[in-house]
């Protein structure tokens, strides 16, 4: 046959086919086909773990903060006098922890200085003394030091979140200013900066020649027009000083003569482009510092050595509070638990049982099919759905309490069902058929075999796919903020599973919409917090899944 | 239930005694697989305390047959089985017959070794458990012991009877497997062949341990190698393309085919 073939005339010989010209190119192309597809999977293995990068060097730079907190260490005395051993917890701790504040600045005396003195401490350090004294009563006469935190916005300036001058100006007003520092419209005299201008005194703007009631804001204005005309929404009287028309009144008042025609003044600049114009830049004090002395004693605390940024384990104990350096997680994190439980509880059970009769008992019909096509369309169900759901159903038609994390649980199962029944139903089928057989073979019933044999080899599959379910489930926001589970919880005393409470990402959701700077930090740390505890139940899913690949 | 006085036409076997002493029998036995039949009137008697043989190249229907016997089809949805096997002289298709009980009663050995990834005492201990058989802890172990001691097993895993039953190699397996049918004190006992995942040395520990196990309990055999159907059965039964085509004595089957398919199969020009 081969002769054939080689002897037919257009078709090149056998021997000369591998090592032909045209052989050679195909074997190249499909070396350089190889590389590329190597190098478009590395190149989106390499995008992904940018992104990853990204994300978490991010939340780590945003989030670091959030884990020391600015504290200064007051002495205090205890004195058995004011607190009761019986009750200690009752006394009044905002004297004795503001006496003790005080005590460091003992020049600032007056009732005013005082109260603007102690914005430096936290509002709650009264709480953080009381529940020392609280948790140890036989200090009760000695003289203790307790750290306590400094509120919020020195918190952040110690730490260089923040700082405590910002520019007074923005990028446009200045870019603006550049202009008519380029248009040698500036200058400055005797350390003080003015704009020079030609002015044309309107006979219009002169009512009935009467110069004392002319409208100077207008002319001035005028000669400005072209500025005004391209800073647009930016009004020019905020570069001239509001002295600007009176400059001019005053010139036109001395000498009457001057209306109808054009004068050359030199118009003040208003503070801030003064500033600019001399030091070439214009600081305030940060808004959030309400006068420059704050800083000062800030400064002084600072020098004295006062201040010191231990570990926030209040980030782990506390519970919600509305002062960031003193809001914790515990509250969110026992919401979670409980939830987390009430899902575990409803939807591994159920989830078991449910694949466990589509995939051994049922017959395959039609009902079966619909029922498996709906399985997998529900996991496919955007999460909000479900909390409309469970809104609707739990909390309006069963009247189960609001924000409770039954209902949260409940509603989180309905999410995880799908998936422990999809990936229990796979771990039955991965079971060899030769297990069940050796069941059936020794005389084992249906459940006999299900239960000793199937079951228990097919676990660490369940668990894998219980693990990410309940994962997936303690991430999801929607469902939990529609059945009000983002409730403001400053005490995890009373927490329990018919009590309001907020879970970790209802947590984060809440803290991201405070507007004190401290919660930004907050957010990141509980965000780095949340992805902690579901990298380690992956990894607990990843563990069990490489056991059950060894087990045959 | 006329079969019960047609005469069975049985030659005997080695250990084989008379027509009372048959274990098994089928009359008009077919099995369909959805709409396929894969099984055709098999009529087919089994004698006690010997090995029967059943052989024919693949998909003849001979697994098919055997796994009627401990109705194993029934785990397969669409697998329909007509006809009348007794047991003992008892129809286990009948809906009074619990099956679970038949399977206590007639003991199976796969292709492929196939213990619980459990230890080799709970192997073998599962059955018993599950039927109830032990009275006591000191019971159950000996049934374990007996059963493994049986099955040729007992000197190789006696120090480590507590460890998994998947760290055996392939032919400890397999004997585990068969004391673990045994352990349930079976009365018959179905091998779909036993030895084909194993190796010669393997294989021939099964043969013997099949040959010894003959003289208490009726074994019927799969087996696709026609040497080891000639070493260890008694009796030998051909499946071709779902049809008991002649079943007899096996020396004398092989020597002296009557039908045509047989000896070409036995000489090797198919299958």
């Amino acid at each position: 046959m081969s002769d054939g073939i080689a002897q037919s005339p257009g078709v090149p010989a056998r021997e000369s086919c591998w090592g032909s010209d045209a052989a050679k190119r195909r074997v190249r192309r499909r070396y350089g086909a190889d590389r590329r597809l190597q190098i478009y999977g590395l190149g989106s293995i390499g995008l992904a773990v940018a992104l990853l990068g990204i994300l978490f060097s991010s939340l780590i730079f945003s989030g670091y903060v959030a884990f020391v907190t600015t504290k200064v260490g007051l002495k205090i005395y205890l004195d058995p006098n004011i607190i009761d051993q019986a009750d200690p917890g009752a006394a009044n701790y905002r004297k004795m922890t503001r006496s003790a504040f005080f005590a460091y600045f003992p020049e600032v005396t007056s009732p005013k200085e005082r109260r603007q003195l102690a914005k430096l401490l936290s509002r709650g350090a009264q709480y953080v003394v009381r529940d020392y004294v609280v948790a140890h009563p036989e200090e009760i006469g000695n003289l203790v030091e307790i750290k306590v935190p400094l509120s919020d916005p020195f918190d952040q300036l110690y730490k260089g979140v923040i700082p405590a001058e910002i520019d007074a100006l923005s990028g446009d007003r200045i870019e603006l200013f550049n202009v008519l520092k380029r248009g040698g419209v500036l200058h400055v005299e005797n350390d003080k900066a003015f704009a020079k201008a030609d002015i044309y005194i309107n006979q219009a703007d002169v009512p009935e020649g009467d110069v004392e009631a002319a409208d100077y804001q207008r002319m001035v204005n005028e000669a400005f027009r072209a500025f005004y005309m391209r800073a647009r929404t930016l009004a020019y009287e905020e570069i001239l000083s509001d002295q600007a028309a009176a400059a001019v009144k005053a010139r036109v008042l001395a000498d009457p003569g001057l209306v109808g025609k054009t004068i050359q003044i030199n118009l003040p600049l208003s503070e801030h482009y003064d500033n600019l114009a001399r030091t070439g830049e214009a600081k305030v004090l940060n808004p959030r510092f309400s006068s420059k002395k704050d800083l000062e004693w800030f400064d002084s605390l600072k020098k004295r050595g006062l201040l010191s940024t231990p570990f926030t384990w209040e980030l782990f104990v506390n519970a919600d509070s509305r002062f960031p350096e003193l809001a914790g997680l515990s509250g969110a994190l026992t919401g979670s638990f409980l939830a987390l439980l009430v899902c575990f509880l409803l939807s591994f059970p159920i989830g078991i049982a449910t694949a466990l009769y589509l995939e051994e008992f049922a017959s395959k019909n039609r009902w079966t099919d619909l029922i498996e096509v709906n399985i997998n369309n529900l996991a496919a169900v955007p999460s909000v759905v479900f909390g409309l759901l469970g809104l609707a159903v739990f909390l309006n038609a069963f009247g189960l309490p609001r924000s409770a994390p039954l209902v949260g649980g409940i509603v989180l199962s309905l999410m995880t069902l799908p998936t422990i029944i999809v990936a229990t139903r796979a771990a039955l089928k991965a079971v060899p058929p030769s297990i069940r057989e050796g069941g059936y073979g020794v005389g084992a019933s249906k459940h006999q075999v299900m239960l000793h044999h199937v079951l228990p080899l097919a676990m660490p599959g369940i668990l894998t796919g219980t693990i990410i379910g309940l994962a997936r489930a303690l991430g999801e926001t929607a469902p939990l903020l529609l059945i009000g589970m983002n409730a403001f919880i400053p005490s995890i005393e009373n927490m329990g599973l018919l009590q309001p409470a907020m879970a970790l990402p209802t947590q984060i959701f809440s803290w991201a919409d405070s507007p004190e700077r401290g919660f930004v930090s907050r957010t990141s740390a509980a965000i780095l917090i949340l992805l902690a505890f579901l990298i380690i139940m992956n990894a607990i899913a990843v563990f069990l899944r490489h056991r059950v690949e060894r087990k045959w | 239930m006329n079969d019960q006085s047609r005469p069975f036409e049985m030659a005997l076997g080695q250990s084989g005694s008379a027509a009372n002493d048959c274990k098994v029998t089928s009359r008009k036995v077919s099995v369909f697989y959805g709409q396929k039949q894969a099984l055709f009137d098999v009529d087919l008697d089994v004698p006690d305390r010997a090995v029967t043989a059943l052989i024919g190249p693949s998909g003849c229907g001979k697994s098919t047959f055997l796994r009627c016997l401990n109705r194993m089809n029934d785990t397969i949805p669409e697998c329909r089985v007509t006809g009348d096997i007794m047991v003992d002289g008892k129809d286990i298709h009948d809906p009074e017959l619990d099956v679970v009980e038949l399977r206590g009663r007639v003991g199976m050995v796969f292709q492929k070794p196939n213990p619980f990834p459990k230890s080799i005492f709970e192997n073998v201990a599962y059955g018993p458990r599950i039927h109830g058989l032990a009275r006591s802890k000191g019971d159950l172990e000996e049934i374990v012991i007996s059963s493994l001691a049986k099955a040729g097993l007992l000197s190789e895993v006696e120090d480590r009877i507590h460890e998994p039953g998947t760290g055996l190699s392939g032919g400890q397996q397999q004997r585990l497997c068969i004391a673990r049918a045994i352990a349930v004190n079976p009365e018959l006992i179905l091998m779909d062949e036993p030895c084909s995942a194993l190796d010669p040395i393997a294989t021939a520990r099964i043969e013997e341990l099949i040959d010894e196990l003959k003289t208490n309990y009726c074994i019927v055999i799969v087996t696709h190698s026609m040497q080891q159907a000639a070493r260890v059965s008694q009796r030998t039964a051909f499946f071709h393309l779902g049809v008991l085509v002649e079943e007899g004595v096996t020396a004398e089957m092989f020597t002296n085919p009557k039908d045509k398919r047989t000896q070409d199969y036995i000489t090797g020009r198919f299958g």
